[in-house]
């Protein structure tokens, strides 16, 4: 049987975020996919033509409404419902975005829903994770149930760009749009580092920083490997840097190629948003701490004196370089 | 009478390291700590505190799950709610079936507001609260971080990827909660002699008119696997040389 899958554009400021790509990927390994992007926006031209060039995309379904300018759930999720029932799959990224929205989805639809798929072992069968991805669930939606989901996009690389970009076709719902909900802010994007969730380098910092200052070290350090930067809960919530950069659990779960701890113990909840990390460095003056079980390599020591010299040897390096 | 209805779920405690069964079948629960979910407690601090700033008369907590999920209601009377609800079901549910038995309840209770966690720390998976708000047909604001009560409406900030948002949205609504939201009171030995005297009601699946429809099934539970043994460095000079190696740099 083929799968015929949606999935819900997530963007901002006309840019498609970069976790549709990895959400392509998984609804590509679905058996026999043909796979649609539903884009809901104000305007959303420049979106539609961001999805149509990913690989694999059948059709965009460029869905324009005024009250589409902010993504709020209550508003998204009725449109995507009407949406879906041409659809085997609904699927949307596992961000902040996409748990907000597809439950609602789904509870509209009055199906469950798949959190956090890391891997797809048949159309209907998938793989996750649980309890801080300490253990992985594989779970079996029953027949004729349509399928919700959220995707991990730790778990999927990036679809290519297309040979030849996709239709977009205009389409509009009659859906209800209720109005008891508004948007009033959103913090301005911080365009100065690469976004967590798709770096190929993050160096973070715990409570060892030990004041927002500190943290300038790790910049430094960061500039010098064009990494992000990341921090643990401590971190945050001792006020050393925004909550936007929090790791873990509750926080992003990210996979880049080179991941380096500074001044972290290494809590669980702090480890499940890295497993999936190539390179897991860390640096920590307690040999004892749980983050050097799961470390590649491990440097014992205080950061007060490592992150300089880190510093000075990167960029000794650079200049050789250049 | 302003009532605010909090949910509650029974989890394994953040602080043990659970294990998969040998059989697959699902974790080892047995002997291992229990706790109310932390994103809940949260929620029920904050109903509290409306409710110390006179914004609200009653707090309602409620759980849907098994007998000895009474143990966690009890906790969360001795915090300060002011009575509690259990709905009976021996099975774990789905996310979808534990939204449409607290509908029913919000039904019952008429509260003006619903705080549930954002998620559940044993299944993670991050969907009743909107699952709810979808049923009842209301709105949500999910992640909060900070709730301002207004006349008939929220403001709420919310922590999302992008940072903070906040929104405004009308009442009755439901909210799920961040971890930043509050720090959760301790609860003092006399509370829990006292909660033993609050109200604690058992209701049936049946007696709401929901069956469960289990509709995701569980085939198996394995353990993560585990990454290979790592290499100790003892200087950054060796440390920058080790990532040269490994091509990551
Ligand atoms: C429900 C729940 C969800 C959570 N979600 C998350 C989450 O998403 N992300 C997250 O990170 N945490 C999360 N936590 C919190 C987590 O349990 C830990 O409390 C947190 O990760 C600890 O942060 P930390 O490692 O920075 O601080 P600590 O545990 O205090 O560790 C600080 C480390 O710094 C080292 N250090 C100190 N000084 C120096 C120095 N000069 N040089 C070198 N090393 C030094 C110390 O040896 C220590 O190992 C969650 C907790 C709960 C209950
Ligand atoms: N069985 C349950 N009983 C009461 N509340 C629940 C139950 N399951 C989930 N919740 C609430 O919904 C939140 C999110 O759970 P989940 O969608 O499972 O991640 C939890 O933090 C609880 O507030």
């Amino acid at each position: 049987m083929s799968s015929k899958v949606l999935i819900v554009a997530e963007h901002a400021d006309g840019r498609l975020n970069p976790a549709i790509a990895k959400c392509m990927r998984c609804a590509r390994t679905l058996p026999d996919a043909q796979v649609s992007v539903a884009v809901l926006a104000a305007d959303g031209g420049a979106v539609a033509a961001q999805a149509a060039a990913l690989e694999g995309v059948a059709e965009v379904l460029r869905v324009d409404h005024p009250a589409n300018a902010h993504p709020i759930a209550s508003i998204l999720a009725p449109q995507v419902a009407q949406l879906a029932p041409p659809f085997t799959h609904v699927l949307g990224p596992t961000t902040t975005f996409g748990k907000d929205l597809m439950p609602r989805v789904a509870a509209l639809l009055d199906v469950p829903q798949i959190s956090d798929i890391m891997a797809v072992v048949n159309a209907r069968c998938f793989r996750r994770p649980i309890y801080a991805a300490n253990a992985i669930a594989t779970v079996e939606v029953a027949a004729d149930t349509k399928i919700v989901a959220t995707v991990r996009t730790a778990s999927f690389e990036a679809v290519a760009a297309a040979a030849t970009p996709a239709a977009v076709r205009a389409v509009s719902t009659t859906a209800q749009l209720p109005t008891y909900t508004r948007f009033v802010s959103v913090s301005a994007p911080h365009a100065d580092r690469p976004d967590l969730q798709s770096a190929r380098r993050i160096i973070s910092g715990g409570r060892g920083l030990g004041s927002a200052d500190n943290f300038a070290l790790l910049y430094r350090v960061a500039d010098k490997l064009g990494a992000a930067v990341g921090a643990s809960r401590a971190a945050v919530d001792a006020g050393y840097v925004r909550n936007e950069l929090q790791v873990g659990q509750t926080g992003k779960i990210v996979a880049p190629e080179l991941y380096i701890a500074v001044g972290i113990s290494g809590a669980i909840q702090h480890l499940t948003g890295i497993k999936d990390a190539r390179t897991i460095v860390a640096i920590n003056k307690d040999g004892e701490a749980p983050i050097f079980e799961v470390a590649d390599i491990g440097l014992v020591g205080d950061l007060f004196e490592i992150l300089p010299e880190l510093e000075r040897l990167l960029a000794a390096r650079q200049a050789r370089a250049q | 009478m302003k009532r605010i209805l909090v949910g509650i779920k029974r989890v394994a405690d953040s602080s043990t390291r659970v294990r998969v069964k040998p059989d697959g079948s699902g974790v080892a629960l047995d002997g291992v700590k229990m706790s109310i979910n932390p994103f809940d407690e949260i929620a029920l601090e904050e109903a509290l505190r409306i409710k110390e700033r006179g914004a609200a008369d009653e707090v309602v907590v409620a759980s849907v799950g098994a007998a000895d999920w009474q143990q966690q209601l009890r906790t969360a009377l001795a915090m300060g709610a002011d009575r509690a609800l259990l709905v009976q079901s021996d099975a774990p549910l789905e996310s979808l079936d534990v939204a449409r038995i607290l509908l029913q309840l919000v039904k019952r209770e008429q509260p003006f507001a619903v705080i549930l966690g954002k998620q559940a720390i044993d299944d993670d998976n991050s969907q009743t609260g909107p699952m709810l708000a979808a049923l009842w047909e209301r709105p949500q604001a999910t992640f909060a971080s900070k709730i301002e009560l207004r006349e008939g409406t929220a403001v709420v900030t919310r922590e999302v990827d992008a940072g903070l948002e906040v929104l405004e949205v009308e009442l009755p609504a439901v909210f799920t909660t961040d971890l930043r939201l509050n720090e959760p009171r301790y609860v003092k030995l006399p509370n829990i002699l006292q909660a033993k005297k609050k109200p604690l009601e058992v209701l049936t699946l049946a007696s709401l008119g929901i069956g469960p429809r289990a509709r995701v099934k569980l085939v198996r539970v394995e353990p993560p696997p585990v990454r290979s043994k790592g290499i100790a460095v003892k200087t950054a000079a060796e440390l920058v040389e080790a990532l040269q190696k490994r091509g990551v740099i």
